[in-house]
């Protein structure tokens, strides 16, 4: 079979078994374009930005764990895509941005829309490609997904040369199953030896802890997860990125640590004697001050990717390896060993756990006559059974969602935690909605975040993609507003969003529904009708409490049994006390 | 401490920016980096010489593994090894004293002098980086004209080999 460099493109991903491409079009792709409308395999979602198709392709991905993949032009299609490119890099989410780029010949010239993408997107890919010659293209595809999708997933940028993709030049063209590459193999399985010892110390510990995070979803091993930690009794903890590997509503789960984490969760880190980080990177808003991280604690970390072990915190018991493969092989060892664990100091931990977990931290008040915003995500949380898909920006309303929103299953909560994106939401809905068209899918969203990427409400309705937007409007920049309130006495330096839309009418131009509500007493009712509406975009504008705070929080240079706390919580405290220093 | 990494790196135009790139954006030091193709025109060897603690040189030849484009890296600095530096300089050479005295001092370096003029000579010395150094240092003040370094290389003393 004869192919143009288009047609191997688009033979390829069908062969891939790409589903979906989202993708904007331009000078650069337009061979591309054209070989695309004389076929209808794969879908081309066209975004409104290429910053959307971005995350809408890594919402996808997040939520299905295959590959998301983007078609933008060169230039200015390819710097928009940078910001999409660099939010999955640092979630290490699978996806594979194919860019056009000006003809061969041209490149250097500073040619009409000419940017060097390969450049541009190095520092936030897992590799790029530039295709050279037609004979490589198929090769090159083939690479790309196998790097984007093995090992610690992440983008992979594929730029091809307009002439590449020239209809007149076609050459026979047969699909890559298999590919060989001499200087990347991704260990799968961990150390025997580091496993056994692993499983000692962790039958050993008196005061264990579990500290899973997003390697666990990513690797598909929740299963293998919750039977380890159910075999262990121990107390688990996740961060961010890892909520729902493990059951939200499940006793022996504690919570989110870390910056906005539970009192309990980071309580329990502090004083904790084995650690056991599942899957986590150690990153800096769990960590918090690393001179003072988990003083007491003996500490073992499963990791795919070896850089990631001893980075920022030195570990004991390091394993290399898919995480879902040493969790089997620690299950296994759990089920022979003759070892037990110390029943009685496990009850003691428990005991004191328990302590914690009394002060409830994150009570609120609920006599309040705004509407609180955690109060949103409760509702949220009933309405749609804890079932739902659910997306977020960045912000308050995002440690909201994430402390308020137990999920019991992984890959429902799409957030964008390492790079923190403001307006990766609404995409990262659409993404998700595509995937799973029967599934609630809800964005919350702050008034601020959504307008980075608010184009999207038109694509929602081109492609009938009926996502529910849930806007926490707190008429600030809320998360700026909390940190200048504790650190720089209250001065609200252009954190307040002045001159904002009227939501309900904007979506209600974009041909979706709007409704506003700014009652508590209204809260419930609204929020089941939003949700009945199966197919309509709903924005829901939901007024809330301006001066409200994210607690528990971790500050600056503090430790993680140092935690600024709610005024609900300090009510709670007195009966208990917890601050002493187990030994 | 000082290390001296070699790397077995694709030779495709990108490497070298992902390697430098990996450098720059993560604060690490390149004391000298030199590559070239090695006898397999696939492949070029590379020798980065870099300052840091255990911790961040274990760093560094993690990201360096974790390069799609680094096929194998050897910290030389592990075993026994021979370090290797070229330097040309150009020197300011007037009058027989002068001439005569530089002569004397290439002559106990092993250094050669391949180019001359009325008023300069032009050396090449070969060794560690610590005997280029000190031949510099005992040249006169301000007759130095100009130097080129490679940077170091390095390879393994015995069998072993840094191959594919
Ligand atoms: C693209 C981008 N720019 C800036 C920031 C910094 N930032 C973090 S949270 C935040 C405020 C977000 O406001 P809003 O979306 O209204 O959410 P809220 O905190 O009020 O819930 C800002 C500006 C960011 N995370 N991303
Ligand atoms: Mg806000």
């Amino acid at each position: 079979m004869e192919l143009s460099g288009s047609e191997i493109l688009v033979q390829f991903l069908k062969d891939e078994g790409v589903e979906y491409i989202f993708g904007y079009p331009g000078g650069a792709v337009l061979h591309i374009y054209d070989a695309l409308h004389r076929q209808d395999d794969v879908k081309h979602i066209l975004v409104r930005h290429e910053q959307g198709a971005t995350h809408a392709a890594d919402g996808y991905a997040r939520a299905t764990g295959k590959p998301g993949v983007v078609l933008v032009t060169s230039g200015p299609g390819a710097t928009n895509a940078v910001t999409g490119i660099a939010t999955a890099y640092m979630d290490s989410i699978p996806m594979v941005v194919i860019s056009g780029q000006v003809p061969s010949a041209m490149i250097g010239s500073d040619a009409f829309q000419e940017v060097d993408a390969i450049g541009c997107t190095r520092p936030c890919v897992k590799h790029n490609f530039l295709v050279k010659d037609i004979n490589n293209l198929a090769d090159t595809l083939k690479k790309a997904f196998y790097v984007a999708t093995t090992g610690r997933p992440g983008p992979v940028l594929v730029d091809l040369p307009k002439d590449i993709t020239a209809p007149q030049i076609k050459i026979p063209y047969q699909f890559p199953k298999k590919i060989k590459m001499r200087s990347y193999n991704p260990t799968v399985k961990g150390h025997p030896r580091q496993i056994k010892k692993a499983v000692e110390l962790l039958l050993s510990a008196r005061r264990p802890m579990i500290y899973s995070g997003g390697g666990v979803v990513l690797g598909n091993a929740a299963n293998e997860l919750r039977e380890v930690t159910r075999k262990l009794g121990f107390p688990i903890t996740q961060t961010l990125m890892g909520l729902g590997a493990y059951p939200g509503t499940d006793k022996q789960n504690l919570g989110m640590l870390g910056m906005h984490g539970t009192y309990e969760a980071n309580m329990a880190m502090h004083q904790c004697d084995v650690l056991f980080a599942v899957g986590a990177r150690f990153d800096d808003r769990i960590t918090g001050d690393t001179s003072k991280f988990c003083p007491h604690a003996r500490i073992i970390h499963i990791d795919i990717d070896p850089a990631s072990i001893s980075k920022n915190i030195n570990v004991d018991i390091p394993i290399v390896g898919e995480v879902k493969q040493v969790l089997a092989d620690m299950s296994k060892l759990l089920a022979q060993t003759e070892q037990k664990s110390d029943a009685a100091a496990l009850d003691a931990w428990w005991k004191r756990i328990g302590e914690w977990q009394a002060q409830d931290c994150l009570a609120y008040d609920k006599s309040s006559p705004h509407i609180k915003p955690q109060s949103v995500i409760e509702s949220l949380y009933k309405v749609t059974r804890g079932e739902a898909y659910v997306s977020s920006d960045v912000g308050q309303h995002q440690m909201f969602a994430a402390q308020f929103y137990p999920f019991d299953e992984p890959r429902r909560w799409l957030n964008s935690g390492g790079l923190g994106t403001m307006g990766f939401g609404l995409p990262a809905a659409m993404g998700a909605k595509m995937a799973f068209p029967d599934a609630d899918v809800a964005c919350v969203t702050g008034e601020g975040s959504i307008q980075m990427c608010i184009q999207e409400l038109s694509t929602c309705l081109q492609y009938d993609l009926p996502v529910k937007i849930i806007c926490l409007n707190n008429r600030y920049l809320g998360m700026v507003r909390q940190w200048q309130e504790f650190f720089y006495e209250k001065r609200y330096s252009h954190s307040y969003m002045d001159a904002l839309p009227d939501f309900v009418k904007l979506a209600e131009s974009y041909g979706h529904v709007g409704i506003r509500v700014e009652n508590p007493a209204d809260l419930d009712s609204v929020m089941e009708e939003t949700f009945a509406m199966k197919d309509r975009v709903v924005f829901l504008d939901v007024i809330t409490d301006q001066t409200e705070n994210v607690y528990p929080m971790i500050q600056a240079g503090a430790g993680h049994n140092d935690m600024e706390i709610s005024p609900e919580h300090k009510k709670n405290l007195g009966a208990v006390n917890p601050e002493g220093e187990l030994a | 401490m000082r290390h001296i990494i070699s790397l077995l790196v694709e030779n495709e135009s990108g490497a070298l920016s992902r390697i430098a790139g990996l450098f720059s954006a993560r604060g690490y030091n390149i004391e000298s980096l030199t590559v070239a193709t090695t006898e397999d025109p696939t492949l070029s060897r590379m020798t980065i010489v870099t300052t840091g603690s255990d911790r961040i040189i274990e760093q560094i030849t993690k990201q360096l593994n974790k390069l799609i484009d680094v096929v194998k890296l050897l910290d030389m600095t592990d075993g026994d090894f021979i370090e290797r530096e070229m330097m040309f300089v150009k020197i300011r050479a007037e009058g027989e004293a002068k001439r005569a005295e530089i002569q004397r001092l290439s002559d106990i370096f092993r250094a050669r002098i391949i180019d001359v003029t009325d008023s300069t000579f032009s050396v090449e010395l070969t060794g560690a980086g610590a005997k280029l150094d000190a031949y510099l240092k005992t040249l006169p003040d301000g007759d130095v004209i100009e130097t080129v370094r490679s940077g170091s290389m390095g390879i393994i003393r015995g069998k072993k080999a840094l191959t594919i």
